[in-house]
């Protein structure tokens, strides 16, 4: 798929091959139809990064459909993801490195092609995502830069001359809205091209011809766009098989794909010394009733009621509590406090040493990150997602006990088993952090802060406590 | 199941009546087996409920054999797909998909049960068949018009409803999203009928492809809804017009002068025009309540589909010249210049035409005994719509060097 271009290679001093390539100016335009391949070497980092950042925005755009976002709150919520992972500047921008930001938006696009050709459902949902993404930059695009991108490209439109607008004027007049006097120009269009438009009735037809006005234009162009990555995905999809492949790639695109499907792309990390510090093991109850996501919730239930835990509900929750900030020495007192029908030897023998290892200090020492979102919901259950791994009869029961001191009523329910239904697990979540917060200020579609979607249990139980935090030192200034 | 039509009879109705080249000739576009044939889903349904679905032919003969064979209570055709649907199961998972399909529309009378009083559920009499008129004439102009599409062929569904099979080109290659788009554009009238019609913004005039149609129904309106059908006779009529009015203290003054006095539909709908009058031209009230006037006209008369037939490329749907299983008559081809004329009582029955077998010679068995039936105007009638589907494809080849699309 990606060829070797015309380049020149150098040794340098120390004998690497340093790569130059020689090319002009070959994105004049922000927006980008994806033509054409990226059709030069890239690294394998580049590969992953590229995709990973257009990943995280299309991830969100998803969420914003399954949270019934208008449109106005879809565009500000993707802007800001966008100017945060994928920045793309107008041409005239200045002091950016606007090739650069089109060569990254242009490879993602084509790398996560190949991630997302693979089946229909994630064709489908690929197509809607990039289309959302598409318009809402067509629509934020400086008009002349988009005039001029319209007129790089042939759209196969007929303009409609004076005399046969005349013919029609009448019946031009009767589609177009209240506010709307005439419009000065129309295209000619098979009907199909913009089956949105004859859905809703807003376009003259006649033989079999749409007439867009000029202000409908953008219907042509999106429809053209969802058409053409319509059928190069299928195409892509039948050439997979015979790609040549290189090893590393698969693993990649396989990680991408995954991710997708579970809604949700990005990987929380806690900065270092964050919030929690300093969480001592008999904080442990207090912080589970005020702060935590159903999943830990749930695990933290089991664990008193139970006084045990299965292995992977160990590791699941003993992840999530170290980045929390419970220090070793206090991890080893919480589990030993909770497994109480047990005597030191077994527990020492059994499980202080798998603890230990958790947090890098036995075995390999690695420092192990918390589970995802991603990863637990793709675990396959026990303990796994409450959202996605229980019944619903279940799920409704246990968000009432675990919530409802939180505020949660049985009418919200509603709505949360609803999204569950629909197989936005981790939109669920977000909407519970929502209503559990509401009384923090946080309204719906606020999400953890700037309409963020839950990806990450402990990105969930942090942002809780911050707003316990927060409204704690308001409440200090009021009484100061 | 108390069938009326019984194994046998639908033997000799397949084996000697029914037209299969014509049918072929009409799935297939061309005299020479094509994909529009060959890798189109025949269904099959049997008594008690069973479908046998997925079938598919190499050419009629096969096709016929297999029907006379199963001899079953209908047959139904589906969408051209992929790979040949008996073969479905060696495609590749994922692969097997339907392509193409001819645009349906199906109308059928229950759909119109709050708006006609003559009869309710499966009946239908001549006099509710003016609905189905009214509307056929509405869709085949709308369609001929405004997507023109050319290959249009009506077929009478056997008891209470019509439906209409597009077989051009495009409209056969159009995907679901595009179907979903047409069938809005074709719906007037909500699934909901106590909402509002969505047909205008605000008060505007109408969209240029619904005035069309409102100038032909209108006349429908008075003779059908008002002086054969008397809607707003009955209280629980008038309340529904009422219900429609936007104008409180219009829908005051009539409620008042109804309710003391019965009177006509006519004279009601006299009185609501009167009561527009009141207000001067050019006034947003009188704008209003002419506009509510012609939502009316539209709720009561304009087409009513069944939206789930046309939307997806692989619904299912009865073919021509089968036998309606309760009704014994056969879904022949209608022509919609003469709609007004067609009356669904003269439809020949099964029963009749076996009949009419018999008093002919009984010399030997012929394989288009139809020719000798009443079903032969109707056979004929189908066999012209395929004359010009095929010279139309035949044309299409020829000049496929020179191209000419669009």
């Amino acid at each position: 798929m990606f060829k070797i271009e015309e380049r020149s290679s150098t040794v340098d001093s120390k004998g690497k091959i340093q790569v130059e390539l020689h090319r002009g100016a070959e994105y004049p335009h922000r927006l980008n139809f994806y033509d054409k391949p990226p059709l030069y070497d890239v690294s394998i980092e580049e590969f992953e990064t590229s995709a990973l950042d257009r990943l995280r925005i299309l991830a969100e755009i998803e969420s914003s459909a399954a949270r019934n976002r208008t449109w106005e709150e879809t565009k500000t919520v993707t802007s800001i993801q966008c100017e945060k992972y994928l920045p793309l500047k107008s041409s005239n921008a200045l002091g950016v490195d606007k090739e650069a930001q089109r060569r990254t938006d242009h490879l993602g696009h084509f790398v996560l092609r190949l991630a997302f050709c693979r089946s229909d459902e994630l064709r489908r949902r690929f197509v809607k995502a990039e289309t959302t993404l598409f318009k809402i930059r067509y629509e934020t695009d400086d008009s002349t830069e988009r005039e001029s991108f319209l007129s790089a490209r042939d759209f196969n439109w007929i303009a409609v001359d004076q005399a046969e607008k005349e013919q029609y004027q009448k019946q031009l007049l009767s589609y177009l809205g209240r506010s709307e006097k005439e419009s000065d120009k129309y295209y000619k269009v098979r009907w199909t091209r913009v089956p949105d438009l004859v859905d809703k009735r807003k376009v003259f037809l006649k033989g079999g011809w749409a007439y867009v006005p000029s202000r409908e234009q953008s219907s042509i162009v999106y429809q053209e766009f969802e058409t053409h990555l319509e059928r190069d995905l299928l195409a892509t999809s039948r050439y997979m098989p015979r790609l040549d492949e290189d090893t590393r790639l698969g693993g990649i695109l396989d990680n991408l794909s995954q991710g997708f499907l579970a809604g949700v792309s990005s990987e929380w990390s806690a900065a270092p010394g964050d919030i929690g510090e300093g969480i001592r093991a008999e904080m442990v109850d207090d912080l589970a009733a005020k702060h935590f996501p159903m999943c830990m919730r749930n695990s933290h239930q089991r664990l008193r009621a139970d006084h045990r835990l299965n292995h992977f509900g160990r590791l699941q929750y003993g992840l999530f509590l170290k980045v929390l900030g419970l220090s070793v020495e206090e991890a080893i007192i919480f589990w030993r406090k909770s497994f109480d029908r047990i005597n030191d030897d077994t527990f020492n023998k059994m499980y202080k040493y798998n603890i230990r290892h958790s947090f890098g200090l036995e075995g390999k020492r690695a420092n192990y990150p918390a589970k995802s979102c991603q990863q637990i919901l793709t675990s396959g259950g026990d303990p796994g997602c409450p959202y996605r791994h229980f019944s619903p009869e279940n799920l409704q029961s246990a968000l009432l006990s675990t919530y409802g001191a939180q505020g949660l009523t049985s009418t919200d329910l509603y709505e949360v088993m609803n999204t569950v239904k629909g197989g936005h697990f981790h939109v669920a979540c977000t909407r519970v952090f929502e209503m559990t917060h509401s009384s923090s200020g946080v309204k719906k579609g606020d999400g953890i802060g700037g309409g963020e979607s839950v990806t990450h249990p402990n990105q969930y139980a942090a942002r809780s406590m911050e707003l316990a935090k927060a409204q704690e030192e308001k409440a200090m200034m009021v009484l100061a | 199941m108390s069938d009326k039509v019984s194994r046998e009879i639908l033997e000799v109705f397949y084996g000697r009546l029914y037209p299969f080249k014509s049918i072929f000739h009409w799935l297939n576009h061309e005299p020479i087996p094509s994909d529009l044939f060959l890798k189109r889903e025949i269904a099959f349904n049997l008594p008690d409920d069973v479908i046998i679905r997925y079938n598919s032919f190499n050419d009629y003969d096969e096709f016929k054999k297999q029907v006379c064979k199963l001899a079953p209570t209908r047959f139904e055709i589906g969408p051209v797909y992929t790979s040949r649907p008996r073969d479905r199961k060696t495609a590749r998972k994922g692969t097997f998909n339907p392509t193409h399909r001819e645009l349906v529309f199906d109308i059928d009378m229950t759909d119109y049960d709050p708006v006609r009083t003559c009869c309710s559920d499966a009946d239908i009499c001549k006099r509710c068949w003016s609905f189905i008129s009214a509307a056929v004439r509405v869709l085949d102009t709308a369609v001929r018009d405004q997507f023109g599409y050319t290959h249009l062929l009506w077929v009478y569904s056997g008891r209470r409803g019509i439906h209409l099979w597009i077989s051009d080109k495009e409209a056969m290659a159009l995907t679901d999203d595009q179907r979903k788009a047409i069938v809005s554009w074709l719906t007037v009238v909500p699934k909901d009928e106590t909402k509002k019609l969505n047909v205008r913004f605000g008060s505007r005039t109408l969209p240029a492809s619904l005035q069309t149609s409102l100038d032909h129904l209108a006349e429908i309106f008075t003779e059908l809804i008002l002086h054969d059908q008397d809607v707003f006779a009955s209280d629980k009529g008038f309340e529904a017009l009422l219900k429609r009015i936007p104008d409180a203290r219009v829908v005051d003054s009539l409620e008042t002068q109804w309710r003391s006095s019965s009177s006509s539909s006519f004279e009601k709908w006299k009185d609501f025009k009167a009561e527009i009058k009141h207000y001067a031209k050019g006034t947003s009230q009188r704008a209003a309540l002419m506009a509510a006037m012609e939502d009316i006209i539209l709720l009561y008369t304009y087409p009513r589909l069944d939206e789930n037939v046309s939307k997806k490329r692989n619904h299912l749907l009865k073919a021509p010249f089968c036998v309606h299983p309760k009704t014994g008559r056969i879904c022949v081809p209608v022509d919609p210049e003469r709609i007004e004329e067609f009356d669904p009582e003269a439809v020949p029955t099964i029963d009749q035409l076996l009949s009419e077998l018999d008093t002919v010679a009984k010399a030997a068995e012929h394989h288009s005994d139809w020719e000798r039936t009443s079903l032969k105007p109707y056979v004929d009638m189908l066999d012209r719509h395929n004359q010009s589907i095929m010279d139309e494809a035949r044309k299409e080849k020829r000049g496929a060097s020179a191209d000419m699309s669009w």
